[in-house]
């Protein structure tokens, strides 16, 4: 009873002590009084101190007691640490380009996501902007002028109007635009396509995109062999049960489905997410793995490791640059010219056909666009993708992207529930056409290359034929085929039987695109000749 | 003992709930009597001409095999121009809109009217049920445009140039995919058209 006394006697008085600290009020002895002094408790020996009264926290006259005062300090304060430790982290928008990669802050505004447009556009370009009353005025590279009005949604880029899905605002001078504008904002200014992922904040400016593929290598022990399109440096990290590796600063895509499943018990499958201006890839598997990667930075092969390099977590090539930081982008991919452009039809507002209550042709054609790209890549045909997220691109712009980027060949995708097997489309032509001179009329520009056109479609048809793939070369009104000026044509896919789902299996997929890349790479020749 | 405010307010009650019920017998009486309105008609326009007829080709789209195949028939047909470009289309959507159509249309799709206009240029207006119940497809919107082109040119001479209007306006596409912002070709058309035929 005696110690347990002498114990509520010393935690009494620190606890007094820690209030008169916080509290700055002195303490009503000196220190030396206030000392504890233990007396080492004997048998039969007095008690060293008078046992204490249970403190409630309050006095008698109703006063705050010091440790309960202290209590009230302390508690607060823990709280308020815990609560910015919890906060979630500060949102920002991760920008690839060709010319550099940054990452630029997101403010919520309205419950939506803004950025500052001239932040996004310095980087790229000779951008100025001056506020006149009302107009925030934006000039880009002393060519391209854009007006916005403070608290409205119009805008007016090179004297054409637009609309933001929600209102422009100024806020110290700094002009902020929603995020899920950008799509459609920049390239007014930059002339090139432009593709945001808007849940994890990426921006994409051109066909900057990495892709990459995973194949399985070796039985005994199994390597998963990703291949990317451009070199990568991943930070890498192990876990129980998965390898990740993070990329910061990379602008890599997702394949044409996000988990990807490889038939191996060791190396089962892996997923592609992206999260707040980055991307993952993660392997699953129930043996601890490695990473390694080849010298030029393009292939990173994981293995399973032995139990005592289990939780190694081997070093990319070099460290990954903070983010945040904006650093000069290693080799362009579009550094040269595309020698094809692959347009996913459809987007955004425009989903195209209705093919299920859940599936849209718009979806179909971003899936097969992207299985496209790679069959062609791999063939070794360089590629302008025009969407590869849920974008709106009008028709004209389309086209427009088409013609300045100088390409050899055009290929639109489209998906249906009627018909079966494939169907090739060179343009309709329209009535007339108005040429004058070194001037040609937009709507028949298609003219001068619709024998190229019908070539390659034949080609390609044949191609279909060769793998008995029911097939038919066709003419059709269907834009913007008569606006292109290179050999133009679309591919409509139907499945092959009355399973609208074959549309989305990543195998028919394939099968499709790569019959249109062998008859692309075969014409490689003819498609590429000057003109 | 009830109080006597409470049996007051409740007498009050029920001779209100009886006034109304006596009140919505009345009202619902008054409704029956009222004649009933005529549903949106959307049946098919059927050819209003009752004249001589005439044997005319249609061109028929087959959803089935992606065809278009030429089918002759008796139709009564104006002597005038015009009115013979709307008898034409009109048996035309009768086929789409029966309920053995090879290429069905949308309830209540009709061709509002067609103009020609010299020299050589067609106007179809089509009402924007039509349009707005139109399945999409590449394929499927070309059948429908090369059918109702093919139809008028192979009976209307003299047509070269064919331009869709929608409620009178024009309209981007006819359901995602056939431009409807140029002037159709009629000799580009035709051509289709011979490459949509069965193969044999």
């Amino acid at each position: 009873m005696r110690w347990n006394n002498v114990r509520r006697f010393r935690l009494r008085r620190i606890v007094d002590g820690i209030g008169c600290l916080l509290s700055g009020r002195p303490s009503k002895k000196p220190l030396h009084e206030n000392a504890l002094h233990i007396v080492p408790w004997r048998s039969g020996a007095s008690a060293p101190c008078k046992p204490q009264p249970i403190r409630t926290g309050l006095s008698p006259r109703g006063r705050i007691q010091p440790p309960a005062r202290a209590l009230l300090i302390c508690v607060p304060l823990l709280l308020a640490a815990i609560l910015l430790l919890a906060a979630a982290p500060d949102k920002h928008l991760s920008v690839y380009s060709t010319a550099a990669n940054y990452s630029l802050p997101v403010v919520q505004r309205d419950r939506r996501d803004y950025v500052g447009l001239l932040e996004v556009l310095e980087p790229l370009g000779k951008v100025s902007a001056k506020f006149d009353g009302q107009r925030w005025r934006l000039r880009y590279n002393n060519r391209v002028e854009g007006d916005f009005f403070v608290g409205k949604t119009r805008v007016r880029v090179q004297g054409h109007d637009a609309e933001l899905p929600a209102r422009f605002l100024l806020e110290n001078g700094r002009g902020l635009v929603p995020v899920s504008s950008l799509a459609s904002l920049l390239p007014r200014f930059l002339g090139g396509p432009v593709t945001v992922h808007e849940d994890s904040d990426r921006l994409f400016i051109g066909s900057i995109a990495t892709h990459f593929t995973a194949s399985l290598a070796g039985d005994n022990p199994p390597k998963l062999v990703f291949h990317f399109t451009t070199p990568v440096n991943p930070s890498v990290s192990t876990e129980p049960g998965a390898l990740r590796m993070t990329f910061s600063r990379e602008p890599l895509v997702a394949p044409a489905l996000p988990t990807l499943t490889f038939g191996s018990k060791v190396i089962p499958s892996a997923t592609y997410a992206e999260t707040n201006g980055g991307a993952a890839i993660t392997v699953s598997s129930p043996v601890p793995l490695i990473a390694s990667f080849s010298a030029d930075g393009r292939t990173v092969t994981i293995s399973p490791t032995s139990p005592a390099t289990a939780q190694t977590v081997v070093a990319p090539p070099t460290p990954p640059a903070p983010a945040g930081i904006a650093v000069a982008a290693g080799p362009s991919p579009i550094s040269h010219r595309y020698f094809a452009v692959i347009d996913a039809s459809h987007g955004g507002d425009d989903r195209g056909e209705t093919l299920t209550s859940t599936l849209f042709e718009k979806d179909v054609t971003v899936a097969l666009a992207r299985s496209l790209r790679q069959e062609l890549e791999s063939r070794g045909i360089t590629v302008l993708d025009l969407r590869d997220s849920d974008a709106t691109l009008s028709l004209d712009q389309r086209a427009y992207l088409t013609n300045t980027n100088r390409v050899a060949v055009y290929i639109a995708l489209h998906a249906t529930a009627s018909g079966h097997g494939v169907r090739i489309y060179t343009a309709l032509m329209p009535y007339g056409g108005d040429d004058r001179g070194p001037f040609h009329s937009w709507t028949t520009s298609q003219q001068a290359f619709l024998t190229l056109s019908q070539s390659a479609a034949a080609d390609i048809a044949n191609e279909f034929q060769k793998r008995q793939i029911p097939v038919r070369a066709l003419t059709a009104p269907l834009r913007p085929l008569n606006n292109v000026t290179t050999a133009a044509l679309a591919v409509e896919v139907a499945p092959q039987g009355s399973d609208l789902m074959q549309l989305t299996a990543p195998d028919y997929q394939q099968l499709v695109t790569s019959a249109v890349a062998t008859a692309i790479a075969a014409d490689r020749d003819r498609l590429g000749a000057p003109r | 003992m009830i109080p006597r405010h409470l049996f007051i307010g409740v007498a009050v009650l029920l001779v209100a709930v009886l006034g109304m019920s006596i009140y919505a017998w009345h009202m619902r009486g008054r409704v029956a009597a009222i004649p009933a309105q005529p549903a949106a008609d959307t049946r098919a326009l059927v050819p209003t001409f009752s004249g001589p007829t005439e044997r005319a080709t249609l061109f028929v789209a087959f959803d089935e095999d992606g065809s278009l195949r030429p089918r002759s028939a008796q139709i009564p047909l104006p002597s005038g121009r015009q009115q013979r470009a709307e008898e034409l289309l009109s048996a035309l959507l009768t086929i789409y809109l029966d309920k053995t159509s090879p290429h069905a249309l949308a309830p209540g799709a009709d061709v509002r009217s067609v103009f020609l206009v010299d020299p050589g240029v067609a106007v179809i207006d089509l009402n924007s049920a039509f349009a707005d119940g139109h399945r999409s497809g590449v394929l499927v919107e070309d059948l429908t445009i090369t059918s109702l082109i093919h139809t008028l040119s192979a009976n209307i001479p003299g047509v070269l140039r064919v331009k869709i209007l929608v409620d009178g306006k024009e309209r981007e596409t006819l359901a995602g995919h056939a431009d409807l912002t140029g002037f159709y070709d009629v000799t580009a058309v035709n051509q289709l058209s011979t490459q949509l035929q069965p193969v044999q």
